[in-house]
């Protein structure tokens, strides 16, 4: 296991680049600590694909520099970093057993025979195909095929860390959360460094301690669920993690009050804003009643656990959540609860003076 | 699969019918009437029962021209199939040297046959031919007209240079359906180049494989157009295979009654070989 430092990491496809745009990831410093489960949060073309390549060594860095535990790996080939990956699409080596499959990474390494029996063994039990060892590969289903993907990096005890790739993408919906549970208790009994790229944020949120949302190149927030629930740094984080997103809408700032349009709302301080600033404010937050700013409604989902509720205030969409059993009052209004205010300056979040 | 019996359907492929009757089972059906007739011309038969048969069965020409066509054909497999893996593995896999690689590999396809054979007999003539002159000039002692082993290095070549292409395009197109993620997981798992080669492109490619060791297979066993146009069957009867053997018989002496009774053994023996090849692709496929 290893800690990964990231420093300065930045990458292009193309052989001259210039400018931020050309950057598939444009500036990447963070430190991955040993032993924690990361999840790589972001739409399609953000970038987490192509951080996830450059740690397994798959992709050689424009600019920066890798360490794991402290020693510079930046140039050390992917066998010689010793680094699991899980892809997407279950990778298999069709024409050998199950048995044959995990060992081949190590008989690769010329581990003594006797060692790769006791390890592959090991890997069968811990991915719950002991049964199948004798099986050919080929006939398994998707999800004991992306187990065996997994396996092959497990059956290495010394690996640096399992990086995953949207491994649940093939998965069918009720295997994913059987799979994700079982990754998480590897993950506990064996403290693996894991770094799980997804877009999906119930897989991310659900499987790692920290969440790094990455947004157009780079890392927009690093936080635990919570956090970025609470606290969304930039309002992508905000738009792209809960459902539905955060409410977005640009306001005036006056000392202790925002406001928005014809409305006034009271802010818990007073944040210095300036350049284009808006409010940020989860569905959660939004209280629906009979006093406050009215608003029409336009649509009410009924999820069964709770109702969200779509509505337009000056103008401006609005979602606010309601319990399953509350109901829209005749003369809907609403309040913004001051503890799920977020201001924004420029789309990144201000704190909110005294 | 529930079947609907419906016997107008019969009606719709009744002209496919009688198209395959006339192209196909008429024609089948004269040969083997020569076969088992004599004849010396004037529309005159007369009966002549197993006798072709066991001429033939019996008559070393047959045997040996069977032999020259066994050993060409395993001859050109072993160097086309692995010539063409080898070739197809180090094409490029994108940019803009695809569509070159792709069209010149097609082009000795897109070639007819006899113009092949009239290429390669003027390409090893030692009077004018480029290669067969400065094969001379470089000492070489090379002329497939009188020599037996020049003339089947040069029937061999020449196949080489038609038919490789053929394995190269279908091997490359089994290599290309590969995702980048096999490779990727490959080095994460420390293989070797040969390891690659073995357990993620050979598998990949072994269907497509199969499909080119048949056609091989089948197309050099009936092998016709491109020796006959190059030695005519000779030196000797040294590049004699069957259908050249066969034509000789049939249109060179007339002899229709033995000739008929050839095309049918001919025949007989590739419907073996093809039972024998569709056998062995359909237990590869349910043991998938």
């Amino acid at each position: 296991m290893a800690r990964i430092d990231v420093n300065h990491v930045r990458h292009s496809y193309l052989p001259n680049p210039q400018k931020d745009a050309d950057f598939a990831l444009r500036e990447v410093h963070h430190t991955f600590e040993d032993g924690g489960a990361y999840a790589l949060l972001g739409p399609s073309g953000c970038g987490k694909t192509t951080l996830l390549n450059i740690i397994s060594g798959l992709l050689h860095p424009s600019h920066g520099q890798l360490l794991f535990n402290g020693r510079d790996v930046t140039n050390l080939s992917t066998q010689e970093r010793n680094i699991a990956q899980v892809f997407q699409f279950p990778v298999i080596y069709d024409t050998m057993t199950v048995y044959d499959n995990l060992a081949f990474p190590l008989r690769n390494r010329g581990v003594p025979e006797a060692d790769v029996d006791r390890k592959v063994r090991e890997t069968l039990e811990m991915i719950d195909l002991a049964s199948w060892a004798r099986k050919k590969a080929r006939g398994l289903t998707a999800d004991q095929k992306q187990k065996i993907s997994l396996g092959r990096g497990l059956v290495r005890s010394d690996v640096n860390a399992i990086l995953f790739d949207e491994p649940l993408t093939v998965i069918d919906p009720h295997m994913k959360w059987v799979l994700r549970s079982q990754l998480k208790q590897l993950h506990r009994r064996f403290g693996y460094t894991m770094v799980y790229v997804t877009h999906d944020q119930t897989e991310a949120l659900t499987f790692a301690d920290q969440v790094v949302v990455m947004y157009d190149g780079g890392i927009v927030q690093i936080g635990t669920p919570a956090e970025l629930f609470e606290r969304p740094r930039h309002t992508f984080v905000g738009y792209f993690i809960g459902s539905p997103g955060m409410n977005v809408m640009p306001v005036g700032i006056d000392g202790k009050t925002a406001t928005l349009g014809s409305q006034r709302i009271e802010l818990p301080g007073a944040p210095k804003a300036s350049g284009a600033v808006e409010l940020g404010i989860r569905p959660e937050y939004v209280r629906l009643g009979r006093d406050g700013m009215a608003v029409s409604i336009s649509k009410v989902e009924d999820l069964g656990r709770h109702k969200v509720v779509r509505a337009k205030l000056e103008g401006r969409d609005i979602a606010a959540v309601i319990g399953e059993d509350e109901t829209v009052p005749a003369e809907p209004k609403v309040r913004f609860d001051p503890a799920g205010i977020n201001i924004y300056a420029d789309s990144w979040r201000v704190e909110m003076g005294a | 699969m529930d079947k609907t019996w419906n016997n107008k359907a019969w009606f719709l492929v009744l002209p496919v019918l009688v198209l395959v009757a006339f192209t196909a089972v008429i024609p089948l059906m004269t040969v083997v009437n020569y076969s088992v007739q004599d004849t010396f011309g004037n529309n005159v038969f007369t009966w002549a029962g197993t006798e072709w048969f066991e001429e033939l069965l019996s008559s070393s020409r047959f045997w040996e021209a069977m032999v020259r066509n066994l050993i060409f054909s395993f001859i050109i497999l072993a160097i086309e199939v692995p010539l063409g893996i080898f070739i197809a593995l180090n094409m490029p896999k994108k940019g803009w040297g695809v569509p070159v690689c792709l069209v010149l590999m097609s082009l000795p396809l897109l070639i007819p046959w006899n113009v092949v054979g009239t290429i390669w007999q003027v390409f090893g003539r030692n009077d004018i031919g480029l290669m067969g002159y400065y094969l001379n000039a470089l000492g070489i002692d090379y002329n497939y007209v009188q020599d037996p082993f020049d003339a089947w290095v040069t029937i061999i070549v020449m196949d080489v240079w038609h038919w490789t292409s053929l394995v190269v395009l279908l091997c490359y197109a089994g290599l290309v359906s590969i995702p980048d993620a096999f490779y990727q997981a490959a080095k994460i798992d420390g293989a070797s180049r040969w390891a690659v080669f073995r357990y993620i492109q050979l598998p990949k490619m072994q269907r497509v494989l199969l499909i080119a060791v048949l056609l091989r297979f089948m197309d050099s066993f009936m092998i016709y157009t491109e020796p006959f146009v190059v030695t005519g069957g000779g030196p000797g009867n040294s590049t004699t295979f069957l259908s050249i053997d066969l034509v000789k018989t049939a249109l060179g002496q007339f002899d229709l009654g033995p000739a008929a009774a050839m095309s049918l053994v001919y025949f007989l023996i590739i419907l073996l070989l093809s039972w024998v090849f569709y056998t062995v692709m359909t237990n590869y496929d349910a043991e998938r």
